[in-house]
């Protein structure tokens, strides 16, 4: 229950949100005292390897590991035989939904191998030298079977089929036959074919995506310990140690009191971190040697066996009037979901057409499985491949009826009370805001140079609430201690400490924030969907108006007043008017002075299920320079536009705005996954799977646009991950601009560009611009 | 294989470990010494996050044998603040927020560090260019070019007063 203690505050009245204070765990990062997921090591510790199939397809005839065992210094040795099959049911992981019975094959590979980099066995040894050799010793059976890497190749019959049993869902009536195609879903709004009859200009185009990974820093790492009596305690990077907690318990059989997560330092997750993958094997290593066990991930291994998100082939067809008028918008997804199935084709569909009010819109898509890596959650899942395909398409068009790119979005832009096609109505969205500002940024008329171009796209993502716990003690000096339990990876505990100090009146530095482990608190979903300070900060303001609530009702018994005769007014409580007596104000140092006599200690809690969750829009400008030798695109300005909501600490949301700009110019330019046709990654490390490095980039411009969000006490949406989705069509809206060129094909790597120039000098295309 | 006595000084402190002949001196700082403040991200001196200084001079110690370190003098992010202050590096990270998750952090500071010990005075293009064998994937590399020069700045102010 929300306690309503007093009204919203009014935004020149704010002493701390709005601020910029040195974050609290920020000495702990500049001094390497913070301590990340291969940082702990407990006594008696093991080492563990996961031996991986080198094939892409395969059945699993046989895992001989005696030889292995019998090797001096090997503890525990993990196969399939040590993991009870899993009945099909779809939990939600992030904003994706995953499937047990697959969970339990990818950890660890069953009847077949799906992916180069699956499972096989794991090992825990006494020394890393040890595991290595087990590894080598344990003899593999495999029956190679084909394989397919794309999706229009796996559409296609005759294609090698992943899962013989696999009947696409949602096709009317259903298929006899299996495929790799896992699910066909729609989505209507209007009438797309009466629309485009109303058309001036119709667009078409093809566009098609490589698989990017998320490309945190930090490789997965685990230590498990599991006791003989079955209490088990795990340290863990991870998004959320709750969802590890229930899916570790759930595929070890085991109950889920006995097993303590505590999230460590997390370095960098993108989504990637919401799913499990050696965590399950370090629990079984654990309870077979009796000893903690450690796992920690190769780069290698992070790159052939862990998310990325989906690489897609996508449709798109858009019609408008001569007056700019969208009338109608189509789009067929195919999104790889890797070896199972699971890929973020839906909410890629609910993107698509988002950003605009457009009255009649079809959108389908196919969730289709390949040989590769099960794609996990990446910022936005799903949402900058189709907004990609339409912002290149939304840009044909302006051209198309001569109006400016800004301009044609404002013309058609979403705004409060529009009907998306995925469903909702919006309610107050900053869409026109940002658009708005962008057109009066300078950079918007800064003028270009030889072989430069401009371009601009928006962009949007849904943002989520979800299931949430915290806990706030009054310390006995005043001071307050914060346990919440979604883990911080870029500022929440900063933000949490500011909303709770904004609450009570405080500096933020009186209150401590700890990421707490599963055991100190409720249920807490994960760090995901943009959804952190979003929720925790809900229920952290939950949290702080009971302690307050708690702390009139404190002075109103020392006082000797009913409780509403005592009010609380900018970090103090005092009595509520001149009727209730002269009693000198007391402070929240006060009230843990007197706390232990009148009641005991003050600690507010705050266990909910967040709703109102608002999206957030928002537009990127980018200028690039095209080399015409090269084919090398470089990006030469760069601005980001984005509703907030309200920004609780502008320094972290405007790092948000450019990590996520970066990352997105990595997928435009430069990051893709090169297989052979052997079906084996060519690129598992950074040096060829190159994401952008300081010298590849200019300084990020940002504009926070602030359109509170109406169901927040401090206005938030979900800011981290509407940054990723304008990046692609902006870059590709401004090689157009460069070149004369549309491409159509991510990424625009030098080889792609030149090709492109090579063939349009070749054709004598008189589009081509640049020299 | 047998161990081998290995001699060298971390931060300015000698000292004294038996490391494997294979052991990086990633894996010795880390694993022998428990000095995990130095990350491994890649293993093939790709990302940067496993930046010290030996002898002074930047290097990714993923890439270094343990045994190599022998007799020479190893910088890490654990001996960068003095008892009584940080660094103005480190204080300038925290001011502009040049972090988000904080993994890159130390081999970005010891490398920053690195590149302010030999010229006082880095245009953007030096900073982004001397930076760009240490990956971030939080940040888009804004605030942190815009810290080390800020750090710069105040380092020369500092210098020139004394």
């Amino acid at each position: 229950m929300q306690e309503k203690v007093r009204d919203l505050p009014r935004e020149p009245e704010y002493r701390v949100v709005g601020t910029r204070p040195i974050r609290p765990d920020g000495v702990d990062k500049v001094t390497g005292r913070a301590r990340f997921g291969a940082d702990l090591n407990m006594p008696g510790q093991l080492v563990g390897r996961v031996l991986r199939s080198p094939h892409a397809h395969a059945r699993l005839v046989r895992v001989d590991t005696s030889k292995a065992e019998k090797l001096p210094g090997v503890k525990a040795i993990v196969t399939r035989d040590d993991f009870t099959d899993q009945a099909s049911e779809f939990v939600p992981a992030g904003e994706m939904l995953i499937n047990y019975r697959d969970v339990v094959r990818n950890v660890m590979a069953r009847e077949k191998v799906l992916y180069e980099g699956h499972p096989v066995a794991a090992v825990a040894a006494t020394s890393p030298e040890i595991a290595k050799e087990a590894l080598r010793l344990i003899d593999v059976t495999y029956e190679v079977l084909p394989h397919v890497m794309d999706v229009d190749d796996a559409m296609l019959p005759g294609a090698p089929l992943l899962h013989e049993d696999m009947i696409t869902q949602g096709v009317t009536p259903a298929p006899t036959t299996p495929s790799n195609v896992a699910k066909r879903v729609e989505f209507l709004l209007g009438d797309a074919a009466k629309g485009f009859e109303q058309a001036d200009i119709v667009i078409e185009r093809t566009f098609k995506t490589a698989p990017v990974h998320q490309g945190y820093i930090e490789p997965h790492a685990v230590v498990a310990s599991v006791a003989e009596d079955g209490q088990a305690e795990m340290w863990v990077s991870t998004q959320g140690h709750w969802v590890v907690r229930a899916h570790c318990a759930r595929l070890l059989g085991m109950d889920i009191n006995k097993l303590r997560v505590t999230a460590s330092e997390i370095g960098g997750g993108f989504g990637g971190k919401t799913v499990v993958y050696l965590e399950p094997l370090a629990l079984a290593l654990s309870k077979k040697a009796r000893r903690p066990v450690k796992l920690v991930m190769s780069r290698e291994e992070v790159f052939r066996a862990t998310g990325p998100t989906s690489g897609a082939t996508v449709w798109v067809k858009m019609g408008a009037k001569k007056d700019g008028t969208i009338v109608a918008g189509e789009a067929i997804l195919k999104y790889q979901a890797g070896a199972f199935q699971g890929s973020p084709v839906g909410p890629g569909c609910m993107c698509a057409f988002a950003p605009y009010d457009i009255a009649n819109v079809k959108v389908v898509g196919f969730d289709i499985v390949t040989n590769r890596p099960k794609v996990a959650a990446y910022r936005a899942p799903g949402g900058p491949i189709s907004g990609y395909a339409v912002e290149s398409v939304v840009d044909e068009l302006a051209r198309a009826v001569k109006m400016d790119p800004i301009d044609f979005r404002l013309k058609n832009a979403a705004r409060e009370g529009t009907k998306a096609a995925y469903g909702p109505k919006f309610g107050p969205i900053g869409l026109v805001a940002c658009l708005e500002a962008a057109k009066k940024h300078p950079h918007w008329s800064a003028p270009l140079g030889k072989n430069q171009g401009r371009g601009i796209a928006a962009g949007f993502w849904f943002n989520i609430g979800g299931e949430t716990s915290v806990s706030l003690s009054l310390n006995e000096d005043g001071t307050l201690t914060l346990l919440a339990g979604t883990p911080d990876i870029g500022g929440l505990r900063a933000s949490l400490c500011m909303m709770t100090a904004e609450e009570l009146g405080i500096g933020a530095d009186k209150i401590r924030p700890i990421i707490a482990d599963t055991s100190m608190l409720g249920y807490n979903f994960l760090t995901g969907g943009s959804r952190s300070t979003f929720s925790s900060g809900m229920a952290a303001v939950e949290a702080a108006r009971s302690v307050i609530k708690q702390a009139c009702a404190r002075a109103a018994k020392l006082w000797e007043l009913a409780e509403d005769a005592v009010t609380f007014e900018d970090g103090f409580v005092k009595p509520a008017g001149e009727n209730a007596g002269k009693h000198k104000p007391m402070n929240l140092g006060d009230i843990a002075k007197i706390a232990g006599k009148t009641g005991g200690p003050i600690v507010g809690t705050s266990a909910i299920n967040a709703h109102g969750a608002a999206p957030s829009f928002g537009v990127q400008i980018s200028d690039v320079e095209v080399d015409p030798e090269t084919g090398r695109v470089s990006i030469v300005r760069y601005t980001v536009v984005q509703d907030a909501g309200r920004a609780i600490h502008p320094s972290y949301v405007e790092g948000q705005y450019q990590g996520g700009a970066a990352q997105g110019i990595g997928w435009a330019l430069n990051e893709e996954y090169i297989y052979g046709s052997d079906g084996r990654l060519q690129n598992p490390g950074f040096l060829d799977y190159r994401i952008p490095v300081a010298s590849d980039l200019p300084m990020i411009d940002t504009v926070i646009v602030e359109v509170p969000n109406p169901r927040h006490p401090y206005g938030v949406r979900g800011i981290g991950e509407t940054p990723i989705v304008p990046p692609m069509g902006a870059i590709a809206n401004a090689v157009r601009d460069a070149t004369g060129l549309r491409l159509t094909a991510l990424p625009m790597s030098p080889p792609r560009v030149l090709a492109a120039i090579d063939a349009a000098r070749a054709a004598g295309d008189k589009s081509l611009k640049v020299g | 294989m047998a161990k081998i006595p290995l001699s060298f000084t971390v931060n300015g402190d000698p000292v004294e470990v038996l490391v494997s002949p294979q052991q990086t001196l990633l894996d010795v700082l880390r694993d022998e010494l428990e000095l995990t403040g130095t990350k491994e991200g890649c293993g093939t001196g790709d990302c940067g996050a496993c930046s010290v200084t030996v002898d002074g001079r930047l290097v990714c110690s993923c890439l270094m044998l343990g045994v190599e370190a022998a007799g020479r003098s190893v910088g890490t992010i654990e001996g960068m603040a003095s008892a009584d202050s940080l660094h103005p590096l480190q204080q300038k990270f925290l001011e502009h927020a040049a972090l988000q998750c904080g993994i890159c952090t130390p081999g970005i500071l010891v490398a920053a560090k690195a590149l302010l010990d030999r010229n006082p005075d880095p245009t953007e293009t030096e900073v982004r260019y001397w930076l760009a064998g240490n990956l971030c994937r939080c940040t888009g590399y804004d605030k942190i070019v815009r810290a080390v020069l800020d750090a710069a700045a105040d380092m020369r102010a500092t210098h020139s007063a004394a």
